[in-house]
């Protein structure tokens, strides 16, 4: 096992880079392999001394998930607060920009869509195919689902319901 | 900007859209467990969740303008009915599931036009709210109108309660284009959307569904007025009566 020491260093400075990649590791409280960042829910952070700011900004209005990602941010940021010496880990809901389904990831729709859930179409596509085979021949069951952000639906082909989440723009 | 806003009157139309957002959600609440069937019992409270939250995104506008120290929870739960300034039409008991379908689909044409309107306010922070809820609201209408077409066209008993709802609330809504003096300043500054051309907006979009579905329009009755000034029906006392309770019983309760 070698010794890096320049990697050593470079880990333990607080950078905004750094930050983001412990972050990473929030994921939406609802969607548990989506990444808040994925979400366009992470939006901006800022590193003054030893204080860490994050802007996030909320999908839904009403949506519950909010406060859970929040103390979510605080928990993953404070476990590394001694290796990078953070002090203070403050978050904060942004009033803009106005978060809609365009700012999710193609990496964020493709982990929805791995764990069942068809992702919001894209501009121009049609259909909403069935996230277990494929099909297109679906039915929309309820336009309101399990939560704010998803519809109901079912695939015709094989039978399976699903969700579907919503175009928000 | 040339003029100075008058903060206190447009702080006061922060607690009208929030008090009636508030209002709205708190009455879709009482839906749940009773919805007609299961989806749609979780739509009526999908739809109060989106309202209860843009009650709070308007609730910390006006908290952000005011100089006391009242935070958005105690502007929701703190303050008696002659503080609320919501219209009458969002304070009305939920009735049956006409009634409260009817209601929905009167209040979401006229957020929609209402949002869109406001998203172009000179005041950014309103502005940018507006933008937020309208993507919302949106999906609301989309789902009301459906179901006044649905319900007006389909069984006999269906038609009588659709009629029914109508001539029970068709004079509330004048009341939500209402305005005073304070008001139409703001409108004249372009910090709020102008309520009579939005009027005329809404009674062709609602007048071009109610034809399509049959139903009459009532030709009199007693139009409700006093919302803007704090005077309520009783029904909204009895609903703050149940929706503060926790708070005026343990002040500054938590959970
Ligand atoms: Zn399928």
């Amino acid at each position: 096992m070698t010794f890096n020491a320049k990697s050593m260093t470079e880990n333990q400075v607080l950078t905004a880079d750094a930050i983001y990649q412990l972050l990473a590791e929030v994921k939406d409280p609802e969607i548990p392999v989506i990444s808040i960042q994925d979400l366009g829910v992470l939006q901006q952070v800022k590193i003054h001394e030893n204080s860490v700011h994050v802007g996030i900004i909320p999908t839904y209005s009403g949506c519950p998930a909010m406060h859970a990602i929040k103390t979510d941010i605080k928990a993953a940021l404070l476990a590394h607060a001694d290796y990078y010496g953070i002090d203070r880990v403050v978050v904060e809901l942004l009033d803009k920009p106005v978060w809609t389904t365009d700012m999710i990831t193609d990496k964020g729709k493709a982990a929805m869509l791995a764990y069942g859930i068809a992702p919001p179409l894209n501009a121009g596509e049609q259909s909403i195919n069935c996230p277990q085979c494929g099909s297109d021949n679906t039915q929309c069951i309820s336009e309101f689902g399990s939560t704010a952000c998803k519809a109901l639906y079912r695939c015709n082909r094989c039978l399976e319901p699903f969700d579907y989440f919503k175009c928000h723009a | 900007m040339a003029t100075q806003i008058n903060n206190k009157a447009l702080h006061t139309y922060l607690l009208r859209l929030a008090d009636s957002s508030l209002t709205m959600g708190q009455r879709l609440a009482e839906w749940c467990g009773h919805g007609p069937y299961l989806e749609e019992d979780v739509a009526l409270t999908n739809v109060s969740l989106d309202l209860i939250g843009h009650a709070q995104i308007f609730y910390q506008l006006a908290v952000a303008l005011s100089d006391d120290s009242q935070t958005a929870d105690d502007l929701a739960f703190l303050r008696d009915s002659h503080e609320y300034r919501n219209p009458i039409i969002t304070e009305l008991p939920k009735g049956d599931f006409a009634y409260t379908t009817l209601k929905q689909y009167f209040i979401d044409v006229f957020s929609v036009q209402l949002y869109q309107a406001l998203s172009k306010s000179s005041y950014e922070p309103l502005s940018l709210a507006a933008q937020k809820a309208l993507m919302e609201v949106k999906y609301h209408l989309k789902r009301s109108e459906a179901w006044v077409e649905r319900l007006s066209l389909s069984t006999d008993e269906a038609k009588v309660r659709m009629q029914k709802a109508l001539n029970d609330l068709w004079f509330y809504t004048p009341e939500l284009f209402e305005t005073d003096a304070a008001l139409n300043e703001l409108i004249e500054q372009g910090v709020i959307a102008d309520l009579l051309a939005l009027k005329t907006k809404w009674n062709e979009q609602v007048k071009t569904l109610l034809q399509r579905c049959q139903l009459e329009i009532p030709e009199s009755g007693w139009v409700a007025t006093g919302g803007l000034a704090g005077e309520h029906s009783e029904h909204l006392g009895y609903m703050l009566a149940e929706m503060q309770f926790l708070q005026r019983a343990y002040p500054g309760c938590e959970w």
